[in-house]
């Protein structure tokens, strides 16, 4: 781990390893909710991915937005967002932050700054872009992060926002998490080149980071917003990472021909994010096991109270679901 | 009052609004040197920050709409011609027609797509689409449709003060057809009908671009005696049906007209309505008139067979009226 230069106080660094784990073990229990029949629809788990969303969210403040993916709970709750009704709109009920009409690809909290997780790959791009339009003119500082993933770094229409971005030299920060695959196709199969270099053309800024590595994460991003916040115009960041889990549970039920080698996932899952991360505080001496430990019993405790809420909470009314497509239907 | 055509019309509607509201954006495609004038002096008066060229990138312009707008922007984004927006077109059908709705309704977003709809000027299949039915199938996107220089710039406000997106869509042929346009600041409600002309034997529904040859049409069935009643929708999402469905209850005989293909035309919609809800009233069956399932060709003589016209929609309103009586 790469902590030269983070010189983060000690608070700061444990609150990194407490929000990823909160993902972590938040989406553990929807893996279990979905294997057991409990969830309605798909979930995307972001297992593995934590130490991005978490690392790049560090730095903003609610004002700042974000745009993620169909693979967004780390996102959501990265950026701030509430775990209870997070589930709740996961499990459909009236609590949910998107009242049930959105689901797991759907969670948005624009109090918080979150457009929100986009069920089109490579759906938020523009709409992050026009997100740093609006904060460029606001000219207050504000930034917009745009999470996407490798697959959708094949989509024209990032070309099309770097383009545009180091025009106008917008504050627009794009994160690329390089997960391995494009849905069930390795990226390799599908994608040319290396990610990071697709800035380059446009004199954008391209850094590729370890992003399994919370700190080498926090560093870039760093960099990154900052640049953006002083006017300084977009980057684009290539986090290396692997999809543990596969791109939506249950897949082994459909797939009919299987994509990748189970040693290759046991190679990436002893490079988690998480334990790597706890090792090197243990081996810093920056918190103690037992410190550890307790904020995995907070976490664990958070998670439960989250379920609980959410499994009691009511299904939205069959007799709303027109919702609201309009603010002034008439 | 004064006599203006109805670009002109257009442009000081984004005058008048873009004073009134520093909160307005605008940006799109070649906006500043304005090739059909609507945003013609924009650029000089309100500067680089609020108006803007944008590169050619339909697919990142209609997200950037929705972006801006969800981040607090009031956006108008121009489109140029119809056909470009299926270029844009996941911004619009998958995040600009449903954000709200699949946030419980977190968000407003309060955008005006304008862009140049339908044929006849021969600028061939590919710039010459009605594009109003795809949208309005949508669900999240209102549908505006000015036939009348008044009525652009009154329409034009209510879709930029409008806190949803909406699609001012100009006819493509329609844009140099003059008319009196009042000084005052004034804003149509969205979701108006017109009746821009009273009759009482055959309600005549022309969308858009089709009212002017549904007047044409209505004054030579006069000189045969036939009294044919014009209405213009104005805007088809909302669509004002209390006003649609009572001339069809007054006259018991409807005829749609509408620049879209035959197969799922706007048209088809308002005949379906009709049929539904109106259906002891009618004395006839529904007629409509729209483009065969081609696409728009080229030379002036071919495209002039495709379109609909004043002789078209009086042999539909002829036959509707002739039903019946010849058994």
């Amino acid at each position: 781990m790469s902590v030269t230069g983070t010189n983060l106080p000690r608070h700061e660094l444990l609150a990194l390893y407490e929000r990823m784990l909160l993902i972590r073990r938040a989406e553990e229990q929807l893996a279990q909710d979905c294997a057991a029949g409990k969830l309605p629809g798909p979930v995307h788990l972001y297992v593995g991915q934590e130490a991005i969303a978490v690392g790049v969210c560090a730095h903003l403040e609610d004002r700042d937005w974000i745009t993620s993916t169909h693979r967004g709970h780390g996102h959501f709750l990265a950026k701030g967002g509430d775990l209870g009704r997070m589930l709740a709109e996961i499990y459909g009920r009236a609590a949910g932050i998107c009242g049930g009409f959105g689901g797991s690809m759907h969670v948005a909290d624009f109090s918080k700054g979150i457009i929100g997780a986009n069920g089109v790959v490579g759906g938020g791009i523009a709409l992050a872009t026009g997100a740093a339009l609006a904060a460029q003119l606001d000219g207050d500082g504000k930034v917009a992060v745009c999470f996407f993933g490798d697959g959708a770094a094949n989509q024209g229409v990032l070309a099309e926002a770097l383009n545009v971005g180091a025009l106008w030299k917008l504050p627009l920060v794009l994160v690329c998490e390089n997960n391995g695959f494009s849905e069930f196709s390795p990226t390799a199969t599908v994608t040319s080149g290396r990610i990071v270099e697709r800035a380059r053309p446009f004199g954008v800024p391209g850094v590729e980071v370890d992003g399994n590595d919370v700190l080498a994460v926090w560093q870039a991003a760093n960099v990154a917003v900052r640049r953006a916040r002083e006017g300084g115009g977009p980057t684009l960041i290539e986090a290396r990472t692997y999809r543990t889990r596969g791109h939506v549970e249950y897949e082994t039920t459909f797939i009919t021909e299987p994509y990748r080698e189970e040693a290759e996932v046991q190679a990436w899952r002893a490079r988690d994010p998480i334990p790597r991360f706890a090792s090197w505080l243990l081996n810093h001496e920056l918190a103690s096991s037992q410190e550890l430990e307790a904020i995995a019993q907070a976490v664990a405790q958070q998670v439960a109270e989250a379920v609980r809420f959410a499994e009691s909470a009511p299904e939205p009314d069959p007799a709303l679901a027109r919702g609201s497509m309009f603010v002034n239907p008439r | 009052m004064a006599r203006k055509r109805l670009i002109q019309a257009m442009n000081e509607a984004l005058f008048e609004e873009m004073e009134r509201d520093p909160a307005i954006i605008l940006f799109g495609e070649d906006v500043k040197a304005s090739l059909f004038g609507d945003t013609k002096g924009l650029w000089k008066r309100f500067g680089p920050d609020r108006v803007r060229d944008t590169p050619i990138c339909e697919a990142l312009i209609s997200g950037m709409a929705v972006g801006a707008a969800a981040a607090g922007r009031r956006v108008i984004c121009h489109m140029m011609f119809g056909n470009f927006v299926y270029t844009g077109m996941d911004a619009i059908a998958n995040q600009a027609a449903k954000l709200r709705y699949m946030t419980n309704g977190q968000i407003k977003l309060p955008i005006t797509f304008l862009a140049v709809s339908g044929g006849g000027r021969s600028a061939a299949a590919q710039h010459s689409d009605a594009i109003h039915p795809v949208l309005a199938n949508l669900g999240g996107i209102k549908v505006v449709m000015p036939s009348s220089p008044a009525d652009a710039k009154g329409l034009l406000k209510a879709a930029i003060r409008d806190d949803d997106p909406v699609f001012f869509l100009q006819a493509a042929g329609r844009g140099g057809e003059p008319g009196e346009v009042p000084e005052e600041d004034y804003v149509i409600p969205l979701g108006e009908a017109a009746v821009v002309r009273p009759g009482r034997e055959v309600t005549v529904v022309a969308i858009g671009s089709m009212v002017r040859p549904a007047l044409r049409c209505a004054d030579i069935l006069a000189r045969e005696g036939i009294e044919v009643e014009v209405v213009d929708p104005r805007t088809l999402v909302p669509l004002d049906r209390e006003t649609i469905l009572g001339s069809v209850r007054k006259t018991g005989r409807l005829v749609v007209v509408d620049e879209a293909r035959d197969t799922c035309s706007f048209a088809s919609h308002i005949a379906a309505l009709a049929a539904e809800q109106a259906f002891d009233a009618l004395r006839a069956p529904i007629r409509r008139v729209t483009v065969p399932d081609c696409a728009i060709p080229f030379a002036p003589v071919l495209e002039r067979a495709v379109l609909p016209d004043a002789e078209r929609i009086a042999q539909a309103v002829r036959d509707t009226l002739a039903f019946g009586r010849s058994a």
